[in-house]
């Protein structure tokens, strides 16, 4: 036993450790910045990951993308976790998702504390008055776009006309309209499937 | 009891939540304003706008924001409210996690299977439904004031909301600089 197997044994989980440690600060620092939705977090990382530090292939970022996009759950976290995941395995993963959830945890924990006070300022409420009929339209507007991203045509039109009536003027949870469209393109398919195979 | 609806719900907007974070907003809402009440309609609008103008995703904004008031609501600490966050966090992160590292073992194989394909299918064009019953949601009196208290907010609020949507949807126009527009607007015209 030299003395170099025995400093080994210190140095490698240190090693580690530095690994991690470096994952979750380059993560906690695109979650500062990503500010606005999950979105605003794709060219952040591709700067970091792909240009300065040649960690991943464009490829494989764009496969990653595809998948954190139709995987459920919150896009900056499921990227996170996939690129994490995809570096170190999964303790690689556990950092870089921390570190994209800790900066918004940390910020909205803090106006969580001092909202309500805040909110009792009547020109803050004014403010807001005049905020929340804005992020309506920044909610609804999103609807268009991703329609015609979503290949929303007139076959299938009637897909997401129906799944808003049961939620909005029938009260359904939004939970029954994925299951029930989960399930009903997954009949579908065996449905094309068979007639395919007749033919 | 209250800590295991939190976290029950949150799991649930995290294994359900597709399409994103607009389009989780109306599980967010259907799960916490309308079933549970831990916030009022205006409390969830403004949740909205903050996490437009703060770091990270709408998921984990509203899940840190709604743990802690629903916690501090139901007459606990601020103390306990901060746990109430953390767990809500937690637990909307928990089935991602789950679920990705699943995915990552089995990548690609997964992604171009005809039986992933054909549940997308369905699934895509349900998701705008979705975002439509969001923003359907909440246009309510709490967020656009109503005609027998003041005639002046609700074509205020009407005005603002075709601004922003023709700023935002034709001309890409920021939504940061939209709100902070909207927010000068709202303190000059309701404050004289």
């Amino acid at each position: 036993m030299s003395c170099g197997t025995a400093l080994s044994f210190l140095t490698y989980p240190y090693f580690d450790m530095n690994t991690y440690l470096q994952f979750f600060l380059l993560f906690f620092k695109i979650g500062i910045f990503t500010i606005g939705g999950g979105y605003a977090m794709i060219p952040l990382i591709e700067d970091a990951l792909i240009r300065k530090r040649n960690w991943i292939s464009r490829e494989e970022f764009v496969d990653l993308m595809a998948v954190a996009q139709s995987a459920p759950g919150i896009f900056a976290v499921n990227i996170a976790i996939f690129i994490g995941y995809k570096l170190k395995g999964t303790k690689g993963s556990y950092a870089c998702a921390l570190g994209t959830i800790l900066p918004s945890f940390l910020i909205m924990l803090l106006i969580a504390l001092f909202f309500q006070s805040f909110k009792e300022y009547p020109l803050v409420e004014n403010i807001f008055k005049g905020i929340r009929p804005g992020v309506v339209a920044l909610i609804a507007a999103p609807t268009f776009t991703v329609a015609k991203s979503s290949k929303i045509n007139r076959f299938n039109v009637w897909i997401p006309i129906l799944g808003a009536l049961l939620i909005w003027a029938w009260g359904f949870s939004p939970i029954y309209v994925i299951v029930l469209a989960g399930v009903g393109g997954y009949c579908w398919g065996r449905y094309q499937n068979h007639k395919q195979a007749k033919s | 009891m209250i800590f295991l609806q939190l976290f029950y719900t949150f799991f649930k907007i995290g294994l359900f939540g597709f399409g994103g974070g607009y389009a989780m907003l109306s599980m967010i809402q259907g799960e916490v304003v309308t079933r549970y009440g831990w916030l009022t309609s205006s409390e969830f609008t403004d949740i909205v706008a903050l996490s437009q103008m703060t770091p990270g995703p709408i998921g984990i904004n509203s899940a840190t924001y709604v743990g802690y008031s629903a916690i501090v609501h139901a007459g606990y600490s601020p103390v306990v409210g901060v746990l109430g966050s953390i767990i809500a966090t937690f637990a909307v992160c928990f089935p991602s996690f789950v679920l990705m590292l699943l995915i990552s073992k089995y990548f690609l194989k997964f992604q171009k299977h005809p039986t992933v394909e054909s549940v997308f299918k369905g699934l895509r064009p349900a998701v705008v439904g979705l975002l439509a019953a969001s923003a359907l949601l909440l246009m309510n009196t709490a967020n656009f004031g109503s005609p027998d208290e003041s005639m002046l907010q609700v074509v205020v609020s009407i005005l603002l909301f075709a601004g922003t949507f023709i700023a935002s949807y034709i001309y890409k126009v920021n939504p940061i600089l939209l709100i902070i527009l909207c927010s000068a607007v709202g303190g000059i015209v309701y404050s004289i």
